[in-house]
């Protein structure tokens, strides 16, 4: 029986959580505001002018090619890279959470691309793309396989990104899918083993709807990571060959800072939000269904 | 598991490790070829005798001041890693052990912000930073970063982990709000700290939007984007040159990484409901 008033720490708490709220106003919440204002109105920055247009910066932007080229591409890199990254990570997990010696070293290993500088990451598969003397046709050219120049041809420059994503991706998916497998009571394998359910059928009938959250947090995240690449594409292709790489990250960057156009960028910014959080909540909605249907089964 | 089965899992885990750290190992060997020679083929890719005077070159030898770069990105990712313990800390601990009118209402906001965080922001923060005068200064690089609305929700987790009974034991002995906080919290909180240091860390390290944004004088590059400018420079015509650079920027990245590791595994974690 504490007498209420006398415990409120009113005061205290908000000294002790100003500094976060200060930063959090003036560089997320605010932001959001002030970016939705500007994308209301045609900005020309080198001449000077911002006459209110109201949603029109958003018609523009919606009978734009150019946009919908990025935004194509986008989902494209999202569809080639996050499933291959979850099966690749999923796979991993379930090698890494056997009963082996050393397997600590291994998932230490693999995490390292996730920690790297992502120039630095950027600039090797530049050389490991590289025609003739790169590291994959050098490799295969034993083979006799003809050289392909994959970042300057329009059909392979969006599948190597989405390769090295898979790549560089590996680390924090797999701990994420290793925890969950980690989270299965041992009791479910044994009964499931009692009934005669083992190697693969016990994974698709067992270990995999019981991953049901996991894969959940995985595709959510990693979609939204996908949706919003910008450093590979920079630093490797700058959205060429022929806007064939131009995803909406970098689109945003180069009609913000290189054509000035910041009031389409900011609506353009908007859009992106838009089709991510619905992204998630469409994964949200169908995973939570098919968990639900699980239950049932 | 059968001695077989074994074997072959030892087999794909060390194939793995090859094609993850095969283009780390070449980076490393191509760094140590003679500058501006051409671009070795896999048979003679060892160097015959290392060149380690790219790395000198690299670090003072050329027209871009990569030293300069290095230490921007010391003192830029210090302060933030500081910053963002401090401020997140602070924050945290009123939303773990503080009772208050608002409590839930201010959290749901932050963690309403870690939905809506991306390219969304940095326009505008662009443009707010350009109206104080603060573009290419050292606080357009450090402020957003200091406050983390991932990081208020880790060590709150952690922080209500904590037992209770250590605080009000100390509030018998007549210890304030900040006792508290610095005296009980804190130093049971360490690996929740170190977590979201590390994190903050790579974050900081490897961040190559914002400072390329916010800084447009050569002198207060990063690391990364200066890596990018180097590149830019250097690309296609010192392949050698290149792989040094990127070496010195990826070498203190590894050497965190390899000695916080432990602590990139709960945060990741965190979130997936595990």
């Amino acid at each position: 029986m504490r007498p209420r008033p006398q415990t409120r720490d009113d005061r205290a708490a908000w000294a002790f959580v100003a500094p976060a709220l200060v930063h959090l106003v003036l560089f997320a919440l605010a932001p959001i505001v002030v970016a939705f204002g500007v994308s209301l109105f045609d900005w020309k920055v080198l001449k000077g002018t911002m006459p209110f247009v109201g949603l029109g910066t958003y018609a523009g932007v919606l009978s734009d090619e150019g946009f919908w080229n990025a935004m194509g591409n986008s989902l494209e890199f999202a569809f080639l890279s996050v499933p291959t990254g979850m099966a690749v990570a999923l796979a991993v997990a379930v090698l890494v959470t056997q009963q082996l010696r050393g397997l600590g070293f291994f998932r230490t290993v693999y995490y390292v691309p996730a920690v790297s500088s992502g120039v630095a990451v950027s600039m090797l598969w530049i050389y490991v793309y590289l025609p003739e003397s790169g590291l994959i046709n050098a490799t295969t050219r034993l083979f006799g396989i003809a050289s392909v120049d994959f970042l300057n041809d329009p059909a392979w420059a969006m599948p190597a990104l989405a390769f090295m994503a898979v790549w560089t991706g590996l680390g924090p998916k797999m701990v994420v899918y290793a925890a969950g497998l980690l989270a299965i009571p041992p009791a479910v394998h044994e009964a499931a083993a009692l009934d005669g359910a083992v190697g693969w059928r016990r994974f698709w009938a067992v270990t995999w709807p019981l991953l049901g959250p996991t894969h959940l947090f995985v595709l959510v995240t990693a979609t939204i990571g996908a949706l919003q690449v910008f450093t590979p594409v920079y630093t490797m292709t700058r959205g060429g060959p022929m806007g064939a790489t131009d995803v909406v990250g970098y689109h945003i960057y180069t009609e913000a800072w290189v054509r000035f156009h910041v009031s389409t960028a900011a609506a353009q910014s908007f859009l992106l939000l838009l089709v991510t959080g619905a992204a998630a909540w469409l994964q949200f909605r169908l995973l939570r269904d098919q968990a639900a249907g699980w239950g049932a089964a | 598991m059968s001695p077989v089965r074994r074997v072959a899992a030892y087999a794909v885990l060390v194939a793995l490790a090859a094609f993850l750290l095969a283009p780390f190992v070449w980076m490393g060997l191509v760094s140590l070829h003679p500058s501006r020679s051409p671009i070795p083929d896999l048979a003679t890719i060892i160097p015959r005798q290392p060149a380690w005077d790219n790395y000198a070159t690299v670090l003072v030898g050329t027209d871009l001041p990569v030293a300069r770069f290095a230490l921007n990105s010391l003192v830029v990712t210090s302060l933030v890693v500081g910053g963002q313990l401090l401020v997140c800390s602070l924050a945290a601990f009123a939303f773990a052990r503080l009772d208050w009118r608002g409590r839930e209402t201010v959290f749901a906001l932050f963690l309403l912000s870690l939905m809506i965080a991306g390219p969304v922001t940095q326009i505008p923060v662009f443009l707010m930073l350009r109206a104080v005068g603060a573009l290419d200064t050292l606080l357009a690089l450090v402020a957003p970063g200091v406050g983390s609305a991932f990081g208020v929700f880790l060590l709150r987790q952690a922080f209500l982990a904590v037992p209770r009974e250590l605080d009000e034991a100390a509030r018998i002995d007549g210890a304030s709000h900040w006792t508290v906080y610095a005296r009980v919290v804190l130093p049971l909180s360490g690996s929740a700290l170190a977590t979201l240091g590390a994190f903050a860390f790579i974050a900081t390290w490897t961040d190559f939007f914002w400072p390329l944004l916010a800084t447009s004088s050569l002198e207060n590059r990063t690391l990364e984007v200066g890596l990018s400018v180097f590149k830019d420079s250097y690309g296609g015509t010192d392949w050698p040159l290149q792989m040094a650079a990127a070496v010195i920027v990826l070498a203190p990245l590894l050497l965190v990484f390899l000695a916080l590791q432990r602590y990139f595994v709960r945060g990741v974690t965190l979130g997936s409901g595990k």
